[in-house]
């Protein structure tokens, strides 16, 4: 009699496999996206995502938007390390435009983008451990995290999404206190990494949680679009940073490191070694800096009159300055007319920005190439017949970032 | 040393002239091809020796409005890793047809990459073992990135953006034609009931 009324699902009385809904609000998924998984017990059997849930539109609103209105928008990408995203767009916007920034822009730029990596990769190496039983070490470096954040606060303001530099350099130079704390956190940092390494990389229960989980091969890595430390951890030495250097990173040294065999623990152990680099570049950037001396120091952006606010003591006292602050505040500038891609080394992998200009004052067409939205496609690939926990670590080690993948 | 010249030479010599439009804009090699040719050029440019451009980067699309035949555009963003080496390649397609062969059996990652294409362009890809939408609610029923959408859904009646310069969101894409506002016109042509 019941059965007049339940309309069941096609086959689902004769299947022997459970649905798991690893819906879109859960504890473990970090943001918001939807696994459906089918698993035989605890094994996976096949699993379906849907992305999507924070899907804001920006490639359209982008195209009614002058260029210093998107920045707001690219901080939203990953919001982890949002200064990436932003000088990216900055660059991008440089290359169309033909400007070349001073060699003290470049390296307060490399400082900046190192430290978001940091915080990134804080944030992703401490998620894998706490998806895994450990609390302790999210916790400890979250003072690191906060440090990094004050650091942004002194420049721009904000502390998460920065919206941080302008085309052709910064809105302000690094004052004595943002110096500072970027000396605090050269000096404590390195500890405190040390210690959280020694929370997890010798650690039996973590060892045997992320040893042979959701490896990927190379071969495969590729063909999916893998980049950045999911793509070095099966084994590509393939980084944005030193295949076309952007920002004068050729002008420092520091290594890429590479894993084997791409599982859980080489990313982890990606993440780790690439904290260490980026100190390295921050120190060396920084110890660069402070070699500048005299009118040279106050150099903190490019001459770009068309797209940088002139300074408002200027904009009250000199006539060109007025008229270049009305026409940018105003949107009448128009772009040259052209279409570029330019890419940086995001956190997680190579974000690219595809830029459309046909000569108006607002993108004809912005495109963002953005990493987490391509290789999440492998996500199924990668815990095919593993157990369900194995599937939670794998996606927090993959650092998916719900920002990113739906723009 | 791979360079642009060489690519151009090597693709000139197999496909003749059914690659045009080169151009290097911020040194890229840009070319196109028509569209039933894009599997052939990309399948050319995975497997040559000397071209090995096996890293799919990026795959979008664009619309041109009121080009006809090139009214959409898919393009292809192509990396060749060992030598560094980037090239463009577009294909077009008009507005009443859009169909172009997948690439997913190439590249694992031009999956979802052709799935946001549907969904923003209506681009359909024959052969895609799930076209479906990918960002955009299953629920809706037109393509938003097209040139002639507004940026904002024209049903709220709660708020006026008139006031906010560039034409605010009232009027565009609301431009009447024989049958209706542009959304109303795209319905009546795809042979549902008039609203």
């Amino acid at each position: 009699m019941s059965e007049q009324h339940i309309k069941l699902p096609e086959g689902s009385i004769e299947k022997t496999t459970t649905t798991l809904n690893l819906g879109p609000t859960h504890p473990a998924t970090h943001g918001v996206m939807q696994n459906i998984l089918e698993l035989d017990g605890e094994r996976i059997v096949s699993a379906e995502q849907t992305v999507g849930y924070i899907h804001r539109a920006f490639e359209k609103i982008a195209e009614r938007r002058p260029l210093y209105q998107i920045t707001p928008l690219t901080d939203r990408l990953n919001y982890c390390s949002s200064p990436i995203n932003n000088m990216g767009w900055h660059l991008t916007c440089e290359k169309l435009l033909g400007v070349q920034t001073p060699k003290r822009v470049d390296y307060l730029r490399i400082i900046i983008m190192e430290l978001a990596r940091i915080s990134d990769h804080l944030i992703c190496n401490s998620i894998v451990g706490v998806d895994s039983g450990a609390y302790t070490g999210f916790l400890y470096v979250m003072q690191y995290r906060e440090l990094i954040y004050e650091i942004y606060e002194e420049i721009c303001g904000s502390r998460l999404t920065t919206n941080i530099g302008r085309i052709g350099g910064f809105e302000r130079n690094f004052n004595d206190i943002a110096f500072r704390k970027i000396e605090k956190f050269l000096d404590e940092y390195p500890r405190v990494l040390k210690e959280f390494e020694n929370l997890f990389t010798r650690n039996r229960i973590f060892m045997d949680r992320t040893i042979g989980v959701g490896s990927i091969s190379a071969e495969r890595a590729l063909n999916y679009g893998f980049t950045g430390p999911n793509l070095r951890a099966a084994g590509v030495d393939y980084d944005v940073r030193v295949h076309s250097p952007y920002s004068s990173y050729e002008d420092f040294e520091f290594d890429i490191p590479v894993g084997t065999t791409g599982d859980c623990y080489d990313r982890f152990l990606v993440r780790n070694q690439e904290m260490w680099q980026s100190l390295r570049l921050i120190r060396d950037a920084y110890q660069k800096v402070q070699e500048f001396k005299g009118a040279e120091a106050d150099v903190y952006h490019a001459d770009v009159p068309e797209y940088y606010l002139p300074p408002k003591q200027d904009v009250y006292t000199k006539m060109e300055a007025l008229i270049w602050h009305f026409k940018i505040i105003m949107g009448e500038i128009d772009m040259p007319p052209g279409e570029v891609y330019n890419s940086v080394e995001g956190a997680n992998g190579e974000l690219g920005f595809y830029f459309i200009s046909d000569g108006g004052r607002t993108p004809y067409r912005l495109h963002f190439r953005r990493p987490c939205f391509i290789y999440y496609q492998a996500y199924e690939e990668l815990i095919k017949g593993s157990m369900l926990s194995d599937a939670i670590i794998v996606m927090s080690s993959l650092n998916l970032i719900a920002g990113e993948m739906d723009a | 040393m791979l360079s642009n010249e060489h690519i151009k030479q090597r693709l000139i010599e197999k496909f003749n002239d059914q690659v045009y439009g080169f151009e290097e804009p911020y040194g890229t090699l840009t070319f196109e091809a028509p569209r039933e040719m894009n599997l052939k050029v990309l399948n050319f440019l995975y497997d040559e020796e000397d071209l090995k451009f096996r890293f799919l980067t990026d795959l979008c699309g664009v619309h041109f409005p009121g080009q006809g035949e090139k009214e959409l555009a898919v393009v292809y963003h192509l990396h060749n890793l060992e030598d560094n080496v980037r090239i463009r390649f577009k294909v077009f397609a008009p507005l009443s047809k859009p169909d172009i062969y997948t690439a997913t059996g190439l590249f694992s990652s031009a999956n979802w990459m052709e799935r946001e294409t549907y969904d923003f362009y209506g681009i359909n890809f024959i052969g895609h073992p799930n076209l479906r939408r990918i960002l955009n609610v299953d629920e809706m029923d037109y393509f938003p990135l097209l040139k002639h959408y507004p940026l904002e859904d024209q049903s709220r009646v709660d708020k006026d953006d008139e006031m906010f310069g560039r034409g605010g969101s009232i009027g565009f894409g609301t431009a009447k034609t024989d049958h209706g506002t542009v959304v109303e016109a795209e319905k009546h042509n795809a042979g549902e009931e008039k609203v």
